[in-house]
């Protein structure tokens, strides 16, 4: 069972850059994505935003191996700072998993 | 297995910490390609490389010998080396350029200065206060290294009494633009790609080029920077005729670069994909970003000809 941490999304370290609650989970980013990476940004901010945190560090790879090209934010229908947001998953791996 | 990130992203954090650059180069590397151009030390308007062109040489030949150790046990080797680091700078140790590299390199340099110059723009520079604005390791997350860092870059700024950047490469505009004015309270620097003076100053060509390239725009100047039309106005200027890829201006495909750090082979990867749609297009390529130069050039296998728009433009707009 996956542990919740109910305020995950305030401890990822900067709460007020992450906007992942705008998404409405339509797959475009996915779509558009060079890297192929389906898990971002959909499911890796639904997992923040549910406070799944063993989740979110189980896939650093993901996260670091994401460009921040914003090809997926510049066809992103709902503004969301995708990313931004992947920046902040960075600062918090960076600080919890890798203690930098 | 993969290269350790935690270790990886600790050296690059450490290096700009400790050395002021993630990969330390010499005064003499950093500077030698103003030698002979007499550039007036600082001034209100400088031109600020922030060492991109002339770091990518040296990061190539470490990204080398890193894409050699990944998923190999040697990739381990980070640990012990963010260790070492510290003291030692080993990461110049494993980054040894190729001297044919680095002159064209420096040349993409001579070629933007000169081009300046000719649009009635006399720029100082810093020489070796030209310091790296931290991209790589702000694209990386470490956040409060960075902060440090864009303090040191602005005081120093300031303390040359500069008012106007103008930049070389996307990504150095980024930070010194959109990244340190939301760090720095009070941030008052006029930042401007080069490619958008020469627009602004309605740059005129010497000569008409009658040739034709394919575009490859940086993600980072058409995402983030919203530069986009400036680099065609001045290629169609020099009698170029602009041909668009299947992904391009504001909807560009990402040359790949980014993940070289710590996935060097991901990285490729990405470039082969791009280098597939600029072929599609035509058989010469222009690029505006150190990193695409580099990383597309990799994955095309000369299969295309790369170079820098400040190539062609130089050739346009610049004397014999
Ligand atoms: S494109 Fe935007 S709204 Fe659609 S899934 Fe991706 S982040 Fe969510
Ligand atoms: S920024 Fe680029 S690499 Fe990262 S998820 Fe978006 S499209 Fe993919």
């Amino acid at each position: 069972m996956a542990l919740v941490n109910p305020n995950f999304a305030e401890e990822i370290g900067k709460p007020e850059a992450f906007n992942a609650s705008a998404c409405m989970n339509c797959g475009v980013c996915s779509a558009v994505c060079p890297m192929g990476i389906e898990l971002l940004p959909r499911k890796l901010f639904r997992y923040v935003l549910l406070g799944l945190e063993d989740k979110v560090q189980k896939n650093s790879e993901t996260i670091y191996s994401c460009l921040l090209c914003k090809m997926c934010e510049a066809n992103c229908p709902a503004g969301v700072h995708i990313a931004e947001n992947v920046r902040s998953l960075r600062y918090y791996l960076n600080k919890k998993v890798y203690n930098l | 297995m993969p290269l350790p990130t935690g270790d990886t992203i600790g050296i690059l954090a450490d290096n700009l910490k400790i050395r002021n650059s993630v990969l330390p180069i010499s005064a003499g590397s950093a500077t030698r390609w103003a030698r002979g151009l007499g550039l007036p030390r600082g001034g209100e308007t400088v031109i600020y490389t922030g060492l991109m062109y002339q770091l990518i040489p040296y990061i190539t030949s470490m990204n080398k010998a890193q894409g050699m150790i990944e998923d190999t046990p040697l990739a381990d080797f980070a640990r012990v080396g963010r260790f070492v680091n510290r003291f030692v700078n080993i990461s110049s140790l494993m980054a040894i350029p190729q001297s044919a590299m680095q002159e064209r390199f420096d040349g993409i340099l001579v070629n933007i200065a000169r081009l300046l110059r000719q649009a009635g723009v006399e720029p100082g520079y810093m020489y070796e206060d030209d310091l790296y604005s931290g991209a790589l390791v702000y694209d990386l997350g470490m956040d409060d290294v960075l902060e440090e860092h864009a303090r040191k870059v602005y005081r120093n700024l300031k303390n040359y009494g500069v008012k106007n950047l103008i930049t070389v490469d996307p990504h150095t505009t980024n930070m010194l633009r959109s990244v340190y004015p939301a760090l720095i309270k009070g941030y008052d620097l006029n930042v401007k790609s080069y490619m958008e003076v020469l627009a602004e100053r309605h740059a005129w060509a010497l000569r008409s080029l009658e040739d034709e390239v394919v575009i490859h725009d940086s993600c980072v100047y058409a995402r983030y920077e919203n530069v986009v039309n400036e680099q065609r106005t001045l290629l169609t200027g020099a009698g170029v005729t602009v041909r668009e890829p299947a992904d391009a201006g504001r909807f560009t495909l990402c040359c790949g670069g980014p993940a070289e750090s710590l996935y060097p082979k991901k990285a490729v990867a990405a470039a082969e994909r791009r280098v597939e749609q600029l072929k599609a297009a035509g058989s010469k390529v222009v690029t505006m970003c150190p990193i695409c130069l580099v990383n597309l050039q990799k994955a095309a296998h000369n299969q295309i000809n790369i170079e820098d728009i400040s190539v062609y433009l130089a050739r346009a707009y610049c004397p014999e």
